[in-house]
């Protein structure tokens, strides 16, 4: 990767801007895909390039570069200055460098063992021999084992002194096995749509019991097969933590970012039913939901050090006992609302302005073991692992599906479902939150594919959470 | 770019020994983008980007890379050889491959479209003038894209096109949204203002206070645009041959109950419009025409040269996704001037967001309505509706429930921005639902 110095950069740009930053990102992602006993990928993308923003008459202009040379910098500096002069005539704010706070500091994510101390070939046995255990049945049509590794490298310079470097190694490992017969086909994964993402070296094969995982995975594919349809009605449910990532992100982060909220994306991902004046008032949910925007849980797949504006990241409440208290909007969103946020002001890669992102949005565990959950049922269901997720544009009607659900009876589950799905409205869905798993029960998970923005942004997530109960939901199962 | 691309090619074709092939890639852009809100300018800026995919082939492995493209030439080789180094090392150790796509040289072509753009200066006092006094939030995202593949067998193709797109929504006070996709090659201000004009004009139909509709099922008129929607699930494990062999399509009841669907629709990859390169990312051009489903029947699903090998199938040169790139379905005979009077009384559905799976294999789609979506009573618009959402399948309302098809097909332009900006579009025309089931 080409060695650069941001410092020099910064001096190089000549334009009379009240404010300048710019941001390196550089990123290299390795992909390897082992399907049905062959290898499908064994990839490495890898992209380098300058962000260049400056602030003109109250009105930000940028200009993403992958020139980087100090006439590179300044001519995009020239250009970025221009774009913001021509529009700071029709702002929809007039901005200060109040916006980009000044801070100097670094964040490492947390491992053990570096990205190189596995090499390729023995990555390619390793997906290979999960593969072997996925395909249990010849039924099982098409299996494939995936892995992503991820490392990134983000620094940040700012004329009013900012001066952040964040480095971060991050993986995504996913098992899948499709069984079919005929037009009846079910695909069981580790986790839903690529949950397993974390900050974390190569330990993670050292942790994992991955083969024994994919092993059972394998099984469950098959015995989906056969199993009955999820009944239709209203009935208790209860969510493992990998389905409440999906969850608390559609029906609580996204209805939380302050730009939304603001109306920046009305055009794209949509509005929000909440309103600015619900910040402090609102009951979100039951006084069991106390939501986190964590960006410190060690693993946790977005945490870090600072926003792309230059804000400390730190723990903070969302949610305290169903009550909202604050929303997911950086610097410019706070200043533009006056509503109380966090350093979630972020951008893809060096391509794209930052805009308000949730991070780490977590459900804190509470009281009950997963035992006591089932145990207090007559009659429900249970749900793992997303596979299908919609929410409208004001973030209340969603309808979720899921990989895998048993029937709850007595007390007990029981018979395995196919085709399990769910339907609700957020905020009375929420307020139906009746029983909140404890520490034992707690599941970090995470996306890698977060779509937002325009010009459009996709972005890294965490959500850890318990397993939940959520009392009269509208159940129901496939054609 | 091309330049930069032709000497790369060069450069990195000349760092390869016996035995081994290379296939180049290139995807580029200059864009402007301006985001609004409330008809002020959000944020606003350009972006110089450029990816070179590097195959590498060798061993009987293959390897796949990709590196930022800065302009420079040293830079660039020295990130290119540097991956080919890793690569040809890595094809020392990893699994092989039994069905590798090698490349061929069968043809090179050129095509570089030339427009009479809006300037980077210039869009700013071009575009806010007719938007002032509504509430207009959206993008405008404009300039040049660029697209390239040469392999170490001499084989060659160049693309290159420039654009612009507004693409926005019109809000009310009671937020009730219209919306519109001005986009373009050449820049016309008298069209672009008339059209912005349109569009306002269109919300004094949302003024009327919205109403509530149950859950069940409802005759209903989808515009084109919500068409492009469903059509564009196609992509995303279903005409996919590979999703289908792999027991992940929604087709599955079309290859294995030979299930249809109505005999009014048909459906082509067609590249006939020139919107999108023929070329893939293999280098392979794609027939000008492959019918996908004609009359109702599954003809043709899409098969990469990947594919092909491994199921034993004939390639039609797909993206290795296998998604359709050039969709076209065929228009019917329902004039636009009859829906209205052809729906009698349900729903008029002009955009729909937010779809999904809901039921795979059975070919199920769960989504919502949005923006000017209406209740129509005996041929006439009585209201807006409020949202709702909607799960039904493709093999009803493009099946057993389809009742017309509209006369005139539409171009529904890509507007995505992920990565970089999109190219193409959907072509199709509105449908006529005698039944389409709303649940929530």
């Amino acid at each position: 990767m080409q060695k650069i110095d941001l410092k020099s950069f910064l001096a190089a740009v000549d334009v009379p801007a009240d404010w300048v930053g710019i941001r390196e990102v550089t990123e290299t992602n390795s992909a390897r895909v082992v399907r049905d006993g062959v290898p499908e990928v064994n990839g490495c993308f890898t992209t380098q390039g300058l962000m260049v923003e400056v602030l003109a008459d109250g009105q930000f202009g940028y200009y993403g570069t992958p020139n980087m040379t100090d006439k590179g910098i300044s001519e995009a500096a020239k250009q970025a200055y221009a774009q913001a002069k021509k529009a700071a005539q029709h702002a929809t704010y007039k901005f200060t460098d109040a916006a980009r706070p000044a801070n100097v500091g670094s964040y490492q994510s947390p491992f053990v063992k570096e990205k190189d101390t596995i090499t390729p070939g023995e990555l390619n046995k390793t997906l290979l021999d999960a593969y072997n255990q996925l395909k249990v049945s010849d039924k099982i049509v098409s299996a494939r084992a995936l892995l992503k590794t991820i490392q990134s490298l983000f620094r940040f310079v700012s004329s009013n002194g900012s001066d952040i470097t964040q480095d971060f190694l991050m993986l995504e490992f996913d098992l899948s096995a499709t069984a079919a017969d005929g037009a009846n086909q079910q695909t069981r994964t580790f986790g839903g749509m690529r949950g397993n993402c974390l900050q974390m070296g190569m330990e993670f094969f050292d942790k994992w019991e991955l083969l024994a995982q994919a092993q059972k995975i394998g099984e469950q594919a098959i015995e989906l097969l056969d199993a009955d349809e999820c009944p239709t009605g209203e009935m208790d449910l209860v969510i493992a933590s990998d389905q409440m990532m999906l969850q608390i992100h559609e029906s609580v982060g996204h209805a939380l970012e302050v730009d939304r909220i603001l109306g920046d994306e009305r055009n794209y991902a949509g509005w929000s039913f909440v309103n600015i004046d619900d910040f402090g008032k609102l009951q979100y949910g039951s006084e069991l939901m106390n939501i986190t925007f964590d960006p410190t849980l060690s693993s946790e797949f977005a945490s870090y050090g600072y926003d792309d504006g230059g804000l400390e990241a730190t723990r903070e409440y969302i949610i305290k006992d169903g009550v909202l208290l604050r929303g997911l909007g950086g610097m410019e969103s706070q200043i533009r609302s006056g509503v109380p946020g966090v350093a979630n002001f972020r951008a893809s890669s060096w391509n794209r302005a930052p805009i308000d992102r949730m991070a780490n949005i977590n459900l804190e565990p509470g009281n009950s073991s997963f035992d006591e959950i089932i145990g207090a049922l007559e009659n429900g269901v249970y749900m793992e692992s997303n596979r299908s997720w919609s929410i409208d544009d004001y973030r209340n009607k969603f309808q979720f599906g899921c990989e895998y659900a048993k029937l709850i009876e007595n007390g007990k589950m029981t018979k395995t479902l196919r085709n399990p799905n769910y339907r609700g409205i957020s905020n009375p869905f929420w307020n139906n939150l009746k029983m909140v798993g404890n520490n034992d029960t707690f599941g970090i998970y995470g996306t890698p594919n977060c779509g937002k923005g325009e010009p459009n942004q996709v972005i890294r997530v965490g959500h850890a959470s318990p397993v939940c109960m959520f009392k009269n939901v509208q159940v129901f199962g496939g054609t | 770019m091309e330049n930069i691309f032709k000497e790369l090619c060069t450069g990195l074709f000349a760092e390869l020994k016996n035995d081994e092939l290379l296939t180049l890639s290139f995807c580029g852009e200059n864009s402007q983008f301006i985001r609004l809100n409330n008809a002020s300018i959000r944020q606003t800026g350009l972006v110089d980007d450029a990816m070179l995919g590097l195959k590498f082939i060798a061993n009987d492995r293959t390897c796949v890379s990709s590196i930022t493209v800065s302009s420079n030439y040293d830079v660039d080789m020295a990130r290119g050889a540097a991956e080919i180094k890793r690569m040809r090392s890595e094809t020392q150790e990893i699994l092989e491959d039994p069905f590798l796509v090698l490349p061929t040289n069968a043809g090179s072509s050129r095509e570089v479209k030339k427009a009479a753009g809006l300037g980077f200066d210039d869009a700013v006092d071009a575009l806010l003038p007719a938007m002032q006094g509504v509430d207009l939030v959206g993008i405008f995202a404009n300039g040049r894209m660029y697209r390239g593949n040469a392999n170490s067998l001499g084989q060659y193709h160049w693309f290159e096109t420039e654009s612009h797109c507004l693409d926005y929504s019109l809000v009310t006070p009671e937020h009730q949204m219209v919306k519109g996709t001005y986009a373009g090659t050449d820049w016309n201000q008298d069209a672009y203002e008339s059209y912005v004009d349109r569009s306002i004009k269109k919300l004094a139909l949302m003024d009327r206070k919205p109403v509530r509709v149950d859950p069940g099922m409802y005759r209903t008129w989808f515009d084109a645009a919500a068409v492009a929607d469903f059509v564009d699930m196609f992509s995303w494990n279903g005409i996919s041959e590979a999703s289908l062999q792999q027991g992940c399509s929604g087709f599955g009841k079309m290859r294995h109950n030979d299930q249809r669907l109505s005999p009014i629709f048909t459906i082509t990859e067609d590249f006939s419009s020139g919107l999108v390169p023929k070329f893939n990312s293999n280098g392979e051009i794609a027939p000008e025409s492959l019918p996908l489903i004609s009359n109702g029947e599954l003809t043709n699903t899409l098969v990469s040269s990947r594919t092909a090998a491994e199921y034993g199938a004939s390639t039609n040169y797909a993206e290795d996704g296998e998604e359709m790139r050039s969709p076209t379905m065929n228009p019917g005979d329902l004039a636009h001037d009859d829906v209205l009077k052809e729906l009698k009384t349900g729903l008029y559905l002009s955009n729909i967001h937010y779809l999904n799976w809901s039921d795979n294999p059975g070919g199920r789609i769960t989504g919502l309505t949005r923006y000017a979506c209406f209740w129509v009573e005996k041929g006439e618009i009585v209201a807006p509706i409020e949202t709702m959402r909607f799960d039904d399948t493709f093999y009803r309302f493009f099946g057993t429930e389809l009742e017309s098809v509209g006369s005139t097909a539409e171009i529904i332009p890509d507007v995505l921005t992920y990565g970089q900006r999109n190219l193409g579009a959907i072509t199709c025309p509105g449908i006529l639902t005698s039944e389409f089931q709303l649940t929530l």
